[in-house]
């Protein structure tokens, strides 16, 4: 006889104790279990899959040997971003991430979770302040699940059909947005001048079937938009909403949208607290004004204060949970599931950290060493910035009159040991610059991608 | 008092950790810096000239000021009051297969060569993510005898987004994208069936149980027409009852010209049973972070899988994982696909935990694991019906798959004591309790999921606290309507969070509508 089958994983397979369950259940064997599954139904014999590795260390062996195969880059000689940044990760915030409860935590109630309520608690407040804005949701899946339920929350409040877009938006997001909103929205696109918004054009776009105007500040191109009040004030005059993404690490140092007119600002977590994870750990916020019309439009839970029995006890609870599909299925505001409450509490830990000098100097910091390497890119000649906006972490840069194409200065550069950015045209290429990129490595990757030029005679 | 201890009575004396620990902003003392970020090199300016002076933020943000260790310390005694599945018996929180997630797998992910890979990196330089992924969907596509899977989802309701997502764009690309517009769903399948479809912009149909439980297949049949777009049905249900009939629903559906998709986000009880394929499904979805062992990381991320037969498959969202001889690459280029579900690839730390978990097990283990859970499932409700008061309603007699959906009723009718108070109570004892989806079909219910994970001796003890906590509805009635006694806080007064006026989803919030300086 086949020795019985017992894995660490699985407690009660245990010989012994399997029969005693069994004998307890008044089951012959396991399969009395499955009489409703009809017999065509059944798998016949093992599914098709690779031998096991019960051995933890021959699993360990044999995952880590396929990582093995992943290289990435240097500190400092990447300069991708365009959805996923390079930032740095305090270790308390791993530290924090990594605890048993809080990762294997889930749906506990406000009493046994008190400590993931109030994390999450903070995480909203924390934001609201970086967006001087009162409410933030518990983060949805991603910047740009954040994105397209802004946009939907305004076409419900408004009643209204079209999405005007000022801004340069990343293309995937787009393409998220649009599998999201149509056919119930239709997107209205209005080209930039200068890599932000066309006052004027967008003026003429503004109609009273206007739900949104949707303005990306950093857009696509790291433009940061410098006519957001004249924009909001137009968009208000024609009843529609001011929808604003950012990315909260600017912050610090850049004026918040909210101040200057936006409704609804949204965007991703990842750039606090979060590593790459080759774009694998996003999360997304939702901001509005302490205004029920605007709460009442948020799909996501939303965790509150609530007093208790005793004097000087926080509680929490959801506010406002019957407008979730939780409590009312499909007539709540689009849907709430799992999405990304852990990198919310990273996220809350970042900022608990930075503080608002730390924000402040972050935000400052990028700003000056983005603008450095523009300055010093652009020195080398036949380069060019796309625009003359103000940035925040990234641009575009145009290498039609150095001669060889972005794919073959990706090519080359890359068998130096530097990533320079990501190919957004045949000649153009969108360069990241975070605080992992010092002087030296920017000064490093000039220095390259000039010898390039004179490589190949310009 | 010496040497012998006395036995441990029969239930735990637990008390969860109470550090009574402040709002982060009360916290603030201000000067002290938590960590200092990488400052521009002297001759590069600020950065802020670089900026016009509109931009220029003028009021720093209200964040607090606090030293690093005492971030640390708050955040890791906000970590102690919460109960992790980790270290509860974590049975309470039926459908949502709160299984052990595996250390050693937390632990093959932490490494630089996972965390610090960027997306668009060298497609050459990250062959052992690409590889890993693209097994992972091999696995998960001979689990459900699906053509193709994609793992690019961080949830299951954004997985069965997906599913309603591309199955609207094969009506349209069959021209029939506008008469298509009703999905029927089921009471017991999972809320974000109905809810998702709605977002997409269907009428919900809903069918209710029949007197066994089973979803009503004549119910069924009369809401089928030429205007519906799909089937949107978990099995087994919330009930955890399996629905012998489930290849006929789907033959039905496609009988008008209809989809299939099958919620598997909790497929627990019937890997390598039974596959999704074999009942004829279009579409499938499982949750990685139920059924494949991620952890749930309170409430995410997740992540989701889709799976989807030749018809489906062009309408993936991309890219694609392909394979082309030991070289593995992205495949964007794929004219019918919906396009873009979330950034890039999927929720990469969960890919890796899952597939080394699935790597683990093997196919015998993976049946194994969902035999025990039935296994277990059963043990537990045998234990739980001999409880006075409780009830598994619906297809009595018979067994259920991995959950249960149970019933207090009469313990309520006797008692007046509620589902959710027993909960709280429970959570005395050091266990979580939830009592259920909503609508409360069945009336004061419970839905209890042991999984694999749990010993026998744990699940007696879960079926103790039921038994104690019953007894003490009847006896001390009190005791349970006071609740709770040993958690981290004391009974919470819910007036405020559904009030406009009053509620308060940010500390700034509560500062503005509560106190005259209205800053902290
Ligand atoms: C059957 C079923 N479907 C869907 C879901 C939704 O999954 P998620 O919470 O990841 O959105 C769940 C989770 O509770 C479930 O049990």
């Amino acid at each position: 006889m086949a020795e019985p089958f017992v894995h660490p994983y699985l407690p009660n397979s245990a010989p012994a104790v399997k029969a005693a369950m069994l004998a307890a259940t008044g089951a012959g064997t396991v399969d009395d279990f499955y009489v409703d599954v009809p017999d065509d139904l059944r798998v016949d014999g093992l599914l098709d899959l690779p031998a096991a590795l019960p051995i933890e260390q021959d699993l360990v062996a044999h995952v880590t040997g396929i990582l093995e195969r992943n290289r990435p880059v240097a500190t400092g000689r990447s300069f991708l971003g365009a959805g996923t940044y390079r930032h740095f990760v305090p270790a308390v915030v791993d530290e924090v991430i990594g605890r048993s409860e809080f990762l294997t935590a889930y749906a506990g109630e406000p009493y046994e979770d008190h400590g993931r309520f109030q994390a999450l608690f903070e995480y909203q407040s924390l934001m609201a302040e970086l967006l001087n804005m009162d409410v933030v949701n518990v983060p949805t899946y991603d910047g740009y699940q954040a994105a397209a339920t802004a946009l939907s929350m305004a076409g419900r409040m408004t009643g209204r059909r079209r999405i005007v877009i000022a801004s340069d938006v990343f293309p995937d997001k787009i393409s998220r947005v649009r599998d999201f909103v149509e056919p119930a929205l239709e997107l209205v696109f209005v080209p930039t001048v200068n890599g932000t918004a066309d006052l004027a054009a967008v003026i003429e776009q503004l109609d009273d079937d206007t739900a949104a105007l949707w303005i990306e500040t950093p857009g696509f191109t790291g433009t940061l938009e410098t006519s957001l009040p004249g924009l909001a004030e137009a968009a208000h005059r024609s009843g529609a909403i001011l929808v604003a993404g950012t990315d909260p690490i600017a912050l610090g140092a850049i004026t918040p949208p909210a101040d200057q007119g936006a409704d609804i600002v949204h965007g991703d977590i990842q750039s606090l607290g979060l590593h790459q994870w080759f774009g694998g750990a996003h999360g997304g916020f939702i901001a509005v004004h302490d205004d029920p019309r605007f709460v009442m439009e948020l799909p996501s839970r939303l965790f509150g204060l609530a007093s208790t029995d005793v004097d000087g006890e926080y509680g929490f609870g959801d506010v406002a949970y019957e407008r979730t599909s939780f409590a009312v299925r499909e007539e709540g505001k689009e849907w709430v599931g799992t999405a990304a409450a852990l990198w919310g509490v990273a996220a809350a830990v970042y900022l608990a950290l930075m503080g608002p000098r730390g924000m402040a100097e972050i935000g400052e910091t990028i700003l000056a060493r983005t603008d450095y390497a523009m300055r010093a890119l652009t020195s080398i000649d036949g380069i060019d910035v796309t625009d003359t906006a103000p940035h925040f972490r990234e641009f575009a840069i145009d290498l039609e009159r150095t001669g060889p194409t972005a794919a073959q200065v990706i090519e080359s550069l890359r068998a130096e040991g530097i990533e320079p950015g990501v190919e957004i045209g045949t000649h153009r290429l969108l360069v990241c610059v975070t605080e992992l990129n010092t002087r030296s490595d920017i000064d490093f990757f000039v220095t390259r991608l000039a010898a390039l030029g004179e490589g190949v005679g310009s | 008092m010496s040497l012998p201890i006395a036995p441990k009575p029969t239930l735990r004396r637990f008390h969860e950790a109470r550090w009574d620990e402040p709002i982060i902003f009360e916290l603030d003392t201000p000067g002290e810096r938590g960590v200092l970020p990488s400052r521009p090199e002297p001759d590069l300016g600020t950065g802020a000239e670089a900026l016009p002076d509109e931009l220029r933020r003028t009021t720093s943000p209200a964040l607090p000021e606090i030293g690093q260790m005492r971030v640390l310390k708050h955040f890791l005694r906000l970590s102690q009051e919460t109960l992790g599945a980790d270290l509860n018996v974590d049975v309470g929180q039926g459908t949502c297969t709160m299984k052990y997630s595996p250390k050693v797998n937390d632990a093959l992910i932490r490494t630089g060569r996972l965390t610090d890979l960027h997306p668009l990196q060298d497609e050459a330089s990250v062959q052992g993510i690409l590889e890993i992924i693209w097994r992972t969907e091999r696995m998960l596509a001979e689990i459900a005898g699906m053509e193709r899977v994609s793992l690019q989802t961080s949830g299951g309701s954004a997985a069965i987004w997906t599913n309603i997502s591309m199955i609207r764009a094969y009506h349209e690309a069959a021209g029939e994208g506008d008469r298509r517009d009703e999905v029927i769903t089921t009471i017991f399948s999972h809320p974000s069936n109905a809810a998702t479809a709605k977002a997409a912009g269907y009428r919900v149909i809903t069918l209710y149980p029949d007197a066994d439980g089973y979803p009503d297949i004549e119910a069924f049949k009369k809401a089928l027409s030429p205007r519906t777009a799909a089937l949107m049905i978990t099995n087994p249900e919330d009930t955890g009852i399996c629905n012998r009939r489930i290849a006929e629903f789907v033959d039905l559906a496609h009988s008008v010209g209809a989809l299939a998709a099958y919620d598997q986000a909790n497929a627990n009880g019937i890997l390598g049973i039974t596959r999704a394929k074999d009942a004829g499904f279009d579409a499938c979805h499982f949750n990685l972070h139920k059924t494949f062992s991620t952890p749930h990381g309170g409430g995410g991320p997740g992540s989701g899988a889709n799976g989807v037969s030749e018809k489906l498959a062009p309408f993936l969202p991309g890219p694609v994982v392909e394979r082309d001889g030991d070289r593995f690459y992205l495949d964007g280029e794929r004219p019918l696909s919906i396009g873009k579900v979330a950034p890039f690839y999927g929720v990469v730390p969960n890919i890796v935990r899952a597939y080394a978990w699935m790597r683990s097990l093997g196919a015998e283990g993976l049946r194994e694991a969902a035999e025990l859970a039935v296994l277990n499932n059963n043990y537990l409700m045998k234990r739980i019906l001999e409880i006075p008061g409780a009830s598994a309603p619906y297809a009595t007699g018979r067994r259920r798959i991995e959950q249960v959906r149970y019933s207090w009723r009469a313990l309520y009718e006797e008692t007046g004591i509620t589902s959710e108070e027993i909960g709280v109570r429970a959570g005395d004892f050091g266990v979580h309790y939830w009592t259920s989806h909503h609508p409360f079909v069945v009336p004061q219910p419970f839905t209890l999921e042991p999984t694999e994970s749990y010993s026998k001796a744990e699940l007696d003890e879960y079926a103790d606290v039921m038994a104690h906590v019953a007894a003490e509805a009847r006896e001390t009635p009190d005791v349970v309507r006071t609740a709770p006694h040993n958690q981290t806080i004391h009974h919470i007064h819910h007036d405020d969070l559904d009030d406009p006026e009053r509620w308060a989803p940010s500390w700034r919030a509560y500062r503005r509508k509560y106190f005259a300086d209205g800053d902290g």
